[in-house]
């Protein structure tokens, strides 16, 4: 095995436990930690059914998003649903034999890539020329979105300019999977699907410690996720409760 | 016009989003509570203790694991920017850190500092910040210029609630002795006699038997304002603006009249003489739970059946939201009835119910419009249905009006503009922020004066109704138009006996003038 596929499996691996233990130590946090008060942003939902449906137009369509800002919601948006899509379409490099879905829509799939990088630049845009938002933009705020960035055009560019030897890349993350190390295939040589992955991996190691944590944040936003419904049953936390002794 | 030593904002024909000033608001800062007996009673140090630096960092560490919303907030942001032009603080100002984003990242970069990895270890790639005087400053200022209305948290895509983040570092600043002088000294009137205003049990005997001359010289009927009646059925928990301030008593009047009508027995309480409950506003849950404690007292002492709230707006919030987590359970009262009920949804009750005579035409000299208070319209409801806080209201305004005009709707319902008054701000050592924050919502309103001819503004909350009264005028506008929804239920009701001759008196003295 080259130095090169040494490295590389080193680095998935390591991203990967990363960003497993990373996210599920946090979403553990999230879990544990004790919301003593109903907070629901009203008028809210009175029921639990209420209450996933609500969370489901904010997941999907970015509800509240959609109420306060148009035009960051449509590169936002685009650029969400665009990645989900890609992403599903990345289950060809992993599966064997890999879904009659994924087959099918891949070959449309592919051309958002395009659409994920127009809504980051998009998003780059606004983070650049509306004031307020420059005012509140740090480094990482922008590194982020050349990270995304870089992954989506790297990526792009091995689909439609570069092909690169995709049966090695696949065959090399299914020797990862399967830890066998024994037959697994050097990764080619190529600078683009290089870089694409070293990003991928960082993008991995950083999700844990950084803004991406909103993805899990989300469902856990006492403002969105808490029923309407204070008056007819009580709510109290066990530190609340020992007050009461 | 009001006088004014600073710049009162034009008011345009359409909203927009000015650019960013920065500092312009650095200056705005509430009255220190330097005197140990403004703290101690709240159980806080009486003066910037002096390890103040680890103690506040100890403190944040401590509410992160009591409070999830805070955790996942300080987190969860992604700089979006979707509630950048959402206060009116900022759109008043032109503060950037008026900005909820910027307002909650005083507090998050010190988070990031001192707990996150990130933070730790590239402190400048992710602006993370040592908690210096500098920082300590910012909080102090900035987190007195949010009126923890919640107008952001409807656009944010992860519901982050500004109000949150303030209420908290609020909280910290308190246990390290840095506390606000007008909340307080509030709270702590609240413990030591009973409602904000201090005004002792004598006093407010006087005041209700005063009413009582006032309502049977304009009526000739005796309606009864009962104060500590043992064995009524219902408390009415009242904020004590509306024992004498205008136009809060006329709202009062109109509870009294309407309880008259309604057949029901109600009383006071000298003891639960407030439904202001300003341990919200800085954050502490052991101070709201104190206050709050009062009103279960109260109940268990009276014997009474059921709880209801009268017009104030984030004591409907403490009502709604959180009496039944801070002083609950009320299985002592009757379950027929929601615990507690606000003073709109029994009106509104009684019109359906049809037990209230109306003449409508008493309001006719009147196009009226509504003001959604903020903590109502994002933090409660009334009646079954979500949206109730809009619609009850609204009813029972058209019920006795026959004028009735809604404002734009990008500011009312649930993207209601505060008054600018809110969150524990309603203080003269603020007025500069005050008026300025008002701004927007008096955009919204002398539009609808100049386009529909609306000639009055109901509200149903303490706090908007004093600071509308002193803002108004700064903007041009007469301090008296502003009214009390049960003002306007006073006015159309006609009670039961009621001198016919005066009524037609009266309405013969408007066609006069
Ligand atoms: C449950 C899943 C997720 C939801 C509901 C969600 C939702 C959102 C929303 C509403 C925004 C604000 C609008 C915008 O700026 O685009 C946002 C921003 C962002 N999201 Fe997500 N997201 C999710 C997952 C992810 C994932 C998996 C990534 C990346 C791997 C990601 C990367 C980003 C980035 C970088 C931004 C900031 C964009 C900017 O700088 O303006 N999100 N997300
Ligand atoms: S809660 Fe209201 S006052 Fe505070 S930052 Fe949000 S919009 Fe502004
Ligand atoms: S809307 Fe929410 S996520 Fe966006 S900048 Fe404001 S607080 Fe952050």
């Amino acid at each position: 095995m080259s130095f090169l596929t040494v490295a590389f499996a080193a680095l998935f691996y390591a991203a990967t436990l990363l960003l497993v233990v990373g996210l599920a130590r946090r979403i553990r946090l999230y879990w544990k930690t004790p919301a003593p008060l109903k907070i629901p942003t009203t008028p809210a939902p009175t029921t639990t059914g209420g209450v996933v449906l609500r969370m489901f137009r904010e997941v999907v369509f970015f509800e509240s998003l959609f109420k306060g800002a148009k035009w960051t919601w449509l590169f936002g948006w685009v650029f969400h649903m665009a990645l989900f899509a890609v992403l599903f379409r990345h289950l060809r490099y992993f599966q064997e034999p890999v879904w009659g879905v994924v087959v099918w829509t891949s070959p449309l799939i592919k051309y958002l890539a395009f659409a994920m990088v127009i809504g980051l630049l998009g998003l780059l845009g606004r983070r650049i020329f509306v004031d307020r938002v420059r005012y509140i933009s740090a480094p990482s705020d922008y590194l982020m979105l050349f990270l995304l960035l870089g992954v989506g055009i790297s990526g792009a560019l091995t689909t439609f300019v570069a092909h690169t030897d995709v049966v090695a890349v696949k065959s090399f993350f299914r020797h990862l999977m399967t830890f066998n190390f024994e037959t697994m295939p050097n990764l080619p040589v190529d600078p683009l699907i290089i870089v694409h992955l070293g990003l991928v991996a960082l993008l991995m190691i950083v999700f844990p410690i950084s803004k991406l944590l909103h993805a899990p944040g989300v469902f856990f936003s006492p403002t969105r996720n808490q029923v309407d419904n204070p008056r007819e049953q009580r709510h109290i936390v066990e530190w609340a409760r020992k007050l009461e002794r | 016009m009001a006088k004014a030593e600073f710049e009162i904002p034009d008011l345009k024909e359409y909203p927009e989003v000015p650019p960013v000033q920065p500092g312009s608001m650095a200056h705005s800062k509430p009255f220190v509570a330097k005197n140990p007996k403004f703290m101690e009673p709240l159980g806080y140090p009486a003066e910037l203790v002096d390890d103040w630096q680890e103690k506040a960092i100890e403190h944040m560490g401590e509410l992160l694991g009591k409070y999830r919303s805070l955790q996942v907030f300080l987190d969860a942001c992604v700089k979006c920017g979707a509630c950048t032009d959402k206060c009116h603080y900022y759109l008043g100002t032109q503060d950037p850190k008026n900005m909820p984003v910027a307002r909650q990242d005083l507090l998050r970069k010190v988070y990031r500092r001192y707990f996150t990895f990130a933070g730790k270890y590239f402190p400048r790639l992710v602006g993370a910040a040592d908690l210096t005087e500098d920082v300590l400053e910012d909080w102090y200022s900035y987190f007195h210029q949010c009126s923890q209305c919640r107008r952001c948290s409807v656009f944010c895509p992860y519901g982050i609630d500004t109000a949150e983040i303030s209420m908290a570092a609020r909280e910290i600043m308190d246990r390290i002795g840095l506390g606000q002088k007008y909340c307080n000294e509030i709270i702590g009137k609240v413990f030591k006699i009973g409602n904000n205003l201090g005004l002792p049990e004598p006093a407010l005997a006087d005041t209700l038997e005063g009413l009582e001359e006032d309502v049977v010289d304009d009526t000739g009927v005796e309606v009864k304002y009962p104060l500590d009646q043992k064995g009524a059925d219902i408390l009415l928990v009242t904020p004590s603006a509306d024992f004498f301030a205008e136009p809060h008593v006329d709202g009062l009047i109109g509870y009294g009249k309407v309880f008259h009508e309604a057949g029901v027995s109600w009383t006071l309480s000298s003891k639960a003489s407030e439904a202001a409950n300003f341990g919200m506003f800085i954050g502490s849950y052991e101070n709201m739970r104190r206050i709050s404690l009062r009103i279960r007292e109260a109940a268990l002492e009276l014997g009474v059946k059921r709880i209801i709230f009268g017009e104030c707006g984030h004591a409907w919030r403490v009502a709604y939201s959180f009496l039944n987590t801070l002083a609950g359970p009320f299985d002592f009262l009757d379950s027929n009835y929601p615990v507690p009920q606000h003073i709109l949804e029994f009106t509104w009750g009684e019109i359906q119910k049809g037990t209230l005579k109306i003449d409508k035409s008493a309001n006719d000299h009147m196009v009226v419009t509504f003001h959604d208070s903020c903590n109502v319209a994002r933090a409660t409801r009334m009646g079954d249905e979500p949206g109730g806080q809009f619609i009850v209201p609204r009813n029972v305004i058209k019920a006795v009006c026959n004028n009735f005009v809604d404002m734009d709707p990008d500011t009312i319902h649930e993207k209601t503009f505060c008054c600018g008054g809110g969150g524990g701000l309603l203080t003269d050592d603020l007025m500069e922020l005050r008026v300025k924050g008002a701004k927007p919502r008096m955009e919204a309103l002398r539009n609808v004066i100049e386009e529909r001819g609306v000639t009055n503004m109901a509200a149903i909350c303490a706090i908007c109704k004093s600071q509308f009264t002193k803002v108004l005028p700064y903007y041009g506008m007469g301090m008296d138009m502003i009214v009390s929804v049960h003002q306007l239920v006073s006015e159309a009701i006609v009670l039961t006996g009621q001198d016919a001759g005066d009524d037609e008196q009266e309405d013969s003295t408007e066609d006069v003038a």
